[in-house]
């Protein structure tokens, strides 16, 4: 028992999940609103958006990169979507070929980086700007409407009365988690982060690894971004415009090492909820949105800040 | 005589251990003073201490006994004690003169004075006695070079007490007689060094006395001119030096394992060809960028030959990464232990199991928890690894025993050809032994090992044959028969290469 207390209090989510239990309170001081069921449901949806980004850059930051296209592979997926369901294609298949279609553009991140040898920061940062100008070109800059009703469930519906997004969250994160603690594929993406030229000498097929989260990188990003489409009954060119960001953000404050080989998925959740709760609070709170993003602003470098005092006590 | 630094009755402990105990230790002008010690024994703790980089649990430190506190290693420093780190502290991308006056940078006004700065630079270089252009990055030298660099940086710091970590570990025999002249030099001009080495050889050159620490306690000091080799490992490790070496016995030619045939490839590695056969430990010896470790990494494939071919139990492979090379046997251990061959963050468990982790996968590709635990619990107790338990961070581990965790993650692949590059580099005098035991006994059991070393005694002591490389060429094969290490130094350092000594299989 006092074992099973000493671990939680030891794991490296305790800190920051006391840190999201704080924030909450303070919140509800202030803005009692704030856990009314109707509030818990419209944020706990726009935490699960957040979030399955996040878990998709959890894979790519464990090996120690950066993928800075999903935002732009979201909007691009969703529109593909939206597209091929206007003029008539199935819902499935519509979902089917916006996730292909982002899925390719994380190939191409993956050959370009693992294979051809360039550093993610510029391949990525190149996909960005391509994907987003693909948009435009597909959409002329006018958002795609007429989405059929019967797809808008997966973004406004609910199961049980949680929303749906936030069921796919729930799943996304199964998976991850699945994946990297009872997998080799996960063992060796650790392993990689922690000592990539140690990891290739020893028998790890390194590029192929690399290669494969920023598949699954671009994969959790087509999925946000197609749920987008049926949160708003439309596909917006400018869906995802800077959540790379807040991916990253909620990976960090989650306590993901940006130099790779640390980093869980319960973390991811953690930090993806303390992004969510504090944008809500302080919408609650009447804060003007200025002030909010210079806000959230703080909140990535403080949490940057207390990781660092903590490792460096552990010595 | 009064010393020159004394330090009287240090104790530090860390979490969970009790690094230092009670120790004293003096060093005195004009003296050179070894420090020696197992890894662990806390040298590096009592350096650390001196230098500023600790401060001390209890105990004082006297200068010319006054006492005097450093909070860092810049007051120690401005004290006149410096340090030369066994990994150097220079940044390798900037320029030699750069480096020597980094962060001390002479100024006139704002703007940098270079004119001044290279008169000194070159002063200092030309009473060492070497000639290095400042205008290079101090990453395209030679380590033997820059050490002297750094060697330059202390002196430039008006230096008094010197302290050298392991400062022949990667220098040739012909840049280790340079280095101890200048240190001989330094010694009569009245600076006080401190000498840490494994090579037991060298410290009996040039030492004058030695200190012996052994599990944080000083265990005692000899004048080096009344000891003898033996009874300073004695001190060390606490027990008579019996068989520490033992040379291997004689064993019938079998069939080859792997051929390489003029193998060629970056970065210099020319028409290298050698035999190994199963059971066979072929040693590789040759200067420090002979092309041993190249020719190590071009065979599994983490470089790509750009000529002639690989031979692996009569058929020709073509890896085109390691993991090739561990499906099929061929295993290689890294001579860069933290750089190149642990995950430091990660369990003993997990940097064991490493290589195997295919082996251990079942349906849905989950890792069979079970048995990887059985295995590493398995080599754990057959390498004696010493860890509190196979959870723990490998980082925590000292050198010997991270050493075996790596061998213990090449034996765990089960492999047919070990490659080992320097694997007993930086870890002491017992666990060299117990590596040593484990490479002959593995050979025995019919793997066939090639042994990169750059030390003969140990090449001497284990191999059958010995490949010896210069400047990425083979330049000769020999039977391990009589073979000393001046035979082996002299096969180096001939010019000509038609005088190939014995013949190859």
């Amino acid at each position: 028992m006092k074992n099973i207390a000493k671990k939680i209090f030891a794991a490296r989510e305790s800190a920051i999940f006391l840190a999201l239990l704080i924030l909450m309170g303070g919140i509800y001081i202030f803005a009692p609103k704030f856990l009314s069921f109707s509030n818990l449901y419209l944020v706990s949806r726009q935490i699960s958006f957040v979030a399955i980004v996040a878990l998709g850059e959890l894979f790519v930051i464990l090996s120690s990169g950066i993928d800075l296209s999903v935002g732009s592979i979201m909007g691009l997926s969703g529109v593909i979507s939206a597209g091929a369901m206007v003029v008539g294609i199935p819902i499935v298949i519509s979902i089917g070929i916006g996730l292909l279609g982002g899925m390719l553009l994380g190939v191409i991140n993956g050959v370009l980086i693992s294979y051809v040898g360039i550093a993610p920061f510029i391949v990525t940062l190149g996909m960005l700007s391509f994907a987003r100008g693909t948009i435009l070109i597909l959409t002329k800059g006018w958002p795609i409407i007429n989405i059929p009703p019967a797809f808008l469930v997966i973004g406004q519906g609910e199961l049980l009365g949680i929303p749906i997004p936030v069921w796919i969250m729930v799943i996304v994160g199964g998976i991850s988690h699945f994946l990297l603690t009872f997998t080799a594929f996960g063992r060796r993406l650790y392993a990689i982060g922690g000592n990539e030229e140690a990891s290739f000498l020893s028998g790890i097929r390194v590029r192929r690894i690399k290669f494969t989260i920023y598949v699954l990188s671009s994969l959790a990003a087509a999925i946000v971004g197609i749920i987008l489409v049926a949160r708003f009954n439309s596909a917006q060119p400018d869906t995802g415009t800077g959540w790379e960001l807040d991916a990253i953000a909620a990976a960090v404050i989650g306590g993901t090492s940006l130099s790779g080989g640390s980093g869980t998925v319960l973390g991811v959740f953690i930090g993806a909820a303390i992004m969510g709760i504090i944008r809500n609070g302080l919408v609650l709170m009447k804060v003007s949105p200025y002030w909010q993003t210079a806000i959230i602003g703080v909140i990535i470098v403080l949490a940057a800040v207390l990781d660092r005092i903590k490792n460096r006590r552990r010595g | 005589m009064v010393p020159l630094v004394a330090m009287k009755e240090i104790s530090k402990s860390f979490p969970g251990v009790h690094a230092l105990k009670h120790v004293d230790f003096e060093v005195y002008a004009g003296q050179v003073t070894g420090l020696l010690g197992e890894n662990g024994a806390g040298k590096s703790t009592l350096m650390k201490i001196l230098c500023g980089v600790y401060s001390p649990d209890e105990g004082s430190i006297l200068w010319e006994g006054n006492p005097v506190t450093f909070s860092s290693i810049r007051d120690a420093q401005n004290q006149g004690i410096s340090i030369i780190f066994q990994e150097f502290n220079l940044c390798p991308n900037i320029s030699v003169l750069d480096n020597l006056f980094l962060g001390r940078e002479l100024q006139r006004g704002i703007i940098l004075d270079f004119k001044q700065m290279r008169e000194k630079a070159e002063k200092i270089f030309s009473y060492l006695g070497v000639d290095i252009p400042l205008e290079k990055s101090v990453g395209e030298l030679s380590v033997a070079l820059q050490q002297m660099v750094e060697i330059a940086k202390a002196l430039l710091l008006q230096v008094k007490v010197l302290v050298m970590d392991e400062p022949t570990s990667a220098l040739t025999e012909k840049e280790i007689v340079k280095l101890f002249q200048v240190i001989r030099d330094l010694k009569s001009r009245g600076l006080a060094i401190i000498f840490i080495s494994h090579k037991l050889d060298e410290v009996f050159q040039i030492t004058d006395r030695i200190v012996v620490l052994r599990d944080g306690q000083r265990i005692g000091e000899v004048a080096t001119k009344e000891s003898t080799e033996g009874k300073i490992v004695e001190m060390m490790v606490g027990r008579k030096l019996s068989d520490f070496f033992s040379t291997r016995e004689a064993r019938p030619i079998e069939e080859t394992v792997l051929a390489v045939e003029h193998l060629s490839g970056p970065p210099y590695i020319q028409d290298v060809s050698f035999t190994l056969r199963k059971g066979e430990i072929l040693g590789m010896a040759g200067l420090i960028g002979a092309g041993r470790t190249e020719t190590a990494l071009l065979i599994i494939g983490a470089l790509h030959p750009t000529g002639g071919r690989i031979v692996i139990n009569g058929r020709e492979v073509h890896f085109t990464e390691p993991a090739e090379a561990v499906s099929r046997g061929v295993v290689y251990l890294s001579e860069d232990r933290k750089n190149k061959s642990l995950v430091l963050e990660m369990t003993v468990r997990e940097n064991i199991s490493m290589s195997i982790l295919d082996r251990l996968s079942e349906i849905l590709f989950t890792i069979n928890f079970q048995k990887e635990r059985d295995i590493c619990g398995d080599y754990i107790s057959r390498l004696q690894i010493k860890t509190p338990s196979m959870e723990q961070r490998v980082r925590n581990l000292s050198g010997g025993n991270q050493q075996k965790v790596v061998i213990g993650r090449c034996l765990a692949t089960e492999p047919h050809v070990l490659i080992l590059d320097e694997p007993t580099r930086g870890i002491d005098v017992n666990a060299k032994a117990e590596v040593h035991k484990i490479i002959t006994t593995l050979a025995d059991k019919g793997v066939s090992i090639l042994l990169i070393s750059s030390e003969l005694p140990e090449i001497l002591a284990l191999s059958d044959r010995v490949v010896v490389m210069h400047e990425g060429r083979v330049k000769a094969i020999l039977e391990n028969k009589n073979l000393t290490q001046e035979q082996i130094m002299q096969v180096i350092l001939r010019k000509e290469k038609e005088n190939y000594a014995s013949a190859s299989a």
